[in-house]
C-alpha cells in the first residue's frame, strides 16, 4: 500500500500523544513500511461478503444486580498517583498557550 | 510418595510437594524457603524475577502450616511456591508490566488470578520479568533487561512470559502464571522445556490483567509437568462478573484428563500450514516423532489443511496493535504510574506525550503507532477491517478441521532458543516466532505446548502445540498425560531433568 515518511511518523506521534525524537522518527519511518509492507498480504484475501470478527466468542451485553458494592480505597488510590492534591488527583494546565 | 527428607525440595513437582505438606512430611513454610533460597542463589544470573516478595511469601506459608495444624482441609496446591508474571496485578506489591512508565507503581487491588490463587495456598514468590506490556518472543524487550535460559544463558527463554518459564525451568518456582494473546506462554514453555497452556478465550477472568490486547489476552498455567499444569488451570479457571468475557460455564475437568492420559481411538489433525519453511530441521524431526509416538499410542492421525492461516501472523499484527494503540492511551501520567515534564509550563497533553515518550520502549512505541495507523481514517477498511474478515476466516479453518478431527497439533515454535541479541533490531524475525501460535489467539481456542525432545542440531527443548476446540480444554491434558507418560517411559525422567546446572 503506501510508503510511511518521516512526516507521516511525526503525524502518528501527535496522534498517539509520543514525544518522538529525531531519530525515532528516522527509525521508526523505516520499520514500520517494513512491518506495513508484510502484513498487506492480507488484501490478497477476496473477503468483501465475509463479516468481521471482532472477538472470539460472542459477546452479550450482560447486567449486575444493582447492589453496591465497596470501591476502591481512597488512600490507596492517591498512593499511587503521581501527583495528589487537596483529596484529588494535581494534573497540569488543560489549555494551550495560544 | 515417600519421605522428602533429604531431597532437594526445588526439584519436586507441585503435587509431590503438595501432597508432602497435607501430609506434614515438609512444612510450608520449609518448602517456600527452599525456593527463596534457590532464587538467591540463580537468579542473579537467570533474572526470572522484578521483585521477590519473601516476606509475604513466608507469612502465607506460615499461614498454609498453621491452618494445617488447626486440622483445616488445605486446596490441591496449598503451600506450593508459584511465580506470577509481572502483568497481574497483586495489591501492594509493585507490577512494572516489564516498563518504566509502571516502575514503582503498587496496585491498589488484586487480579482475579491472585484472589484465587490466595484462595488455594498458593505462595506466590514474586513477580516475572516480561516483554513490555507483553510485547515480544524473548523478554528482551523488558525496560529491566533480558531473562536467560536456563538451558543456555546466552538465549532466550522465550517470551513474553520469559520470567515465568525461566523460573520454572531454573527450579525457582514448580508454578507460574502466564498470559497469552500471540503465544506468549506457549513458546517461552517450548524454548525452556516445560508445559505451558493457554485456555479457551474467557476460561480464566482478565480482572486485573493489564490488557494488552482484549479480545486475545488469556492468563493460563505453567509448570514442569501436565497434571501441575492441570491443577493450577483448575484453581485459576472459571467464571468471574468483573470480566464480561469470562465465560459462564463449568471448567471442563482438566485434572481428571491429566490423571487419565489416553489417546487411543482419537484423531489428530496435523496442520499442514504449520510446517515447512522456517521450520528447523531439529524441530520438524522430534515433531515428527511425535506423531509417530501418538499413532503408537493409538491415535489416528491425519493431515488437515487451514489455508488461511498463512494469513494469520498479517492479520494479528493489525488487530493487536490496534486494540494496544488503544489499551495503552490508559498511560497518560495522570492517575499513576509515571508524569515526566509536568514542570508548571507544559500543558497536560504536552506532559502526556513527554510521559509516554520516557516511559515506553522502542517496541511499545511502535506497535502504538502500528495501531494507530491501522485504525485511522483512510485506511481503517483495508487494514483493521480486513483484518477482522481474515480472522473469521481463520476461526472457519478451525471449525471445519475441528469437524474431522479431536485436536490438532503442529510444533509450538518454528525454531528452538535463539541468542539474545540475534532478533531484538528485527521486528519481522521477532514476530515470526508466533507464527504457529497466533491462530490459536485469533480464534479464541485451547492450546498447551509439552515438551517432545532436543533438537539434535544445538541440544536445546522442542514443543508439540496441542490446540482443542473451544471449552474442551480437557482434551489437550488428556493428550498431553499420554505423550509425556509415554517420553518419560522412553528416557526415564522428564525432559527438564537434562538442563545442565546453574
Amino acid at each position: 500500500m503506501s510508503a510511511i515518511t518521516r512526516a507521516d511518523v511525526e503525524h502518528l506521534g501527535r496522534l498517539a500523544r509520543l514525544n518522538l525524537t529525531p531519530e525515532e522518527i528516522d527509525n521508526f519511518a523505516g520499520q514500520l513500511d517494513v512491518i506495513l509492507a508484510s502484513v498487506a498480504r492480507i488484501s490478497e484475501v477476496a473477503a468483501h461478503d465475509i463479516p468481521p470478527t471482532s472477538h472470539p466468542i460472542p459477546v452479550e451485553n450482560v447486567y449486575r444486580e444493582d447492589v453496591v458494592r465497596p470501591g476502591l480505597l481512597r488512600a490507596d488510590v492517591a498512593a499511587g498517583a503521581p501527583a495528589w492534591e487537596d483529596d484529588r488527583f494535581r494534573v497540569p494546565r488543560i489549555l494551550g498557550e495560544a | 510418595m515417600g519421605d522428602l527428607m533429604g531431597h532437594d525440595l526445588t526439584r519436586q513437582s507441585a503435587s509431590t510437594l503438595a501432597d508432602a505438606i497435607s501430609q506434614g512430611e515438609v512444612s510450608a513454610e520449609e518448602v517456600t524457603k527452599a525456593h527463596l533460597e534457590r532464587i538467591a542463589e540463580v537468579d542473579p544470573r537467570v533474572h526470572a524475577f522484578l521483585y521477590v516478595d519473601s516476606d509475604d511469601a513466608l507469612a502465607a506459608a506460615k499461614g498454609v502450616d498453621a491452618k494445617r495444624a488447626r486440622g483445616d482441609r488445605l486446596g490441591a496446591l496449598a503451600g506450593v511456591p508459584l511465580a506470577l508474571k509481572d502483568i497481574l496485578t497483586m495489591k501492594g506489591v509493585p507490577t512494572t508490566c516489564g516498563s518504566k512508565i509502571l516502575e514503582g507503581w503498587r496496585p491498589p487491588y488484586d487480579s482475579h488470578v491472585v484472589e484465587r490463587l490466595r484462595t488455594s495456598d498458593i505462595v506466590i514468590l514474586g513477580k516475572t520479568n516480561m516483554d513490555e506490556f507483553a510485547m515480544g518472543s524473548s523478554t528482551e524487550h523488558s525496560a529491566y533487561g533480558p531473562t536467560r535460559n536456563p538451558w543456555d544463558l546466552e538465549r532466550i527463554p522465550g517470551g513474553s512470559g520469559g520470567g515465568s518459564s525461566a523460573a520454572i525451568a531454573a527450579f525457582e518456582a514448580p508454578l507460574a502464571i502466564g498470559t497469552d494473546t500471540g503465544g506468549s506462554i506457549r513458546q517461552p514453555a517450548a524454548v525452556t522445556g516445560t508445559v505451558g497452556v493457554k485456555p479457551t478465550y474467557g476460561g480464566v477472568s482478565r480482572y486485573g490483567l493489564v490488557a494488552l490486547a482484549s479480545s486475545l489476552d488469556q492468563a493460563g498455567p505453567c509448570a514442569r509437568n501436565v497434571l501441575d499444569t492441570a491443577l493450577l488451570h483448575a484453581a485459576i479457571a472459571g467464571h468471574d462478573p468483573r470480566d464480561s468475557t469470562s465465560i459462564n460455564a463449568a471448567v471442563p475437568d482438566v485434572v481428571g484428563a491429566a490423571l487419565n492420559g489416553d489417546v487411543r481411538g482419537m484423531r489428530i489433525g496435523l496442520v499442514r500450514e504449520l510446517s515447512g519453511a522456517g521450520y528447523q530441521a531439529g524441530v520438524e524431526q522430534r515433531f515428527r516423532e511425535a506423531v509417530e509416538l501418538l499413532e503408537g499410542l493409538g491415535a489416528e492421525v491425519i493431515e488437515v489443511s487451514c489455508p488461511h492461516f498463512e494469513y494469520a501472523l498479517g492479520a494479528y499484527y493489525l488487530i493487536l496493535p490496534s486494540e494496544a494503540s488503544s489499551n495503552l492511551a490508559r498511560f497518560d501520567g495522570m492517575r499513576y504510574g509515571l508524569r515526566a515534564g509536568d514542570d508548571g509550563s507544559h500543558s497536560v497533553e504536552e506532559v502526556m506525550a513527554i510521559t509516554r515518550e520516557a516511559g515506553f520502549g522502542p517496541e511499545v512505541k511502535r506497535r502504538i503507532m502500528l495501531g494507530t495507523y491501522a485504525l485511522s481514517s483512510g485506511y481503517y477498511d483495508a487494514y483493521y477491517g480486513q483484518a477482522q474478515k481474515i480472522r473469521t476466516l481463520i476461526t472457519r479453518d478451525f471449525d471445519a478441521a475441528f469437524t474431522q478431527v479431536d485436536v490438532l497439533i503442529s510444533p509450538t515454535a518454528p525454531t528452538t532458543a535463539f541468542k539474545i541479541g540475534e532478533k531484538v533490531d528485527d521486528p519481522i524475525a521477532m514476530y515470526l516466532n508466533d507464527v504457529a501460535t497466533i491462530p490459536v489467539n485469533l480464534a479464541g481456542n485451547a492450546a498447551m505446548s509439552l515438551p517432545i525432545g532436543l533438537a539434535p542440531e544445538d541440544g536445546l527443548p522442542v514443543g508439540l502445540q496441542i490446540i482443542a476446540p473451544p471449552m474442551t480444554d480437557d482434551r489437550l491434558y488428556r493428550v498431553g498425560s499420554a505423550v509425556e507418560s509415554a517420553l518419560v517411559d522412553k528416557w526415564g525422567q522428564l525432559l527438564i531433568e537434562e538442563a545442565p546446572a546453574l
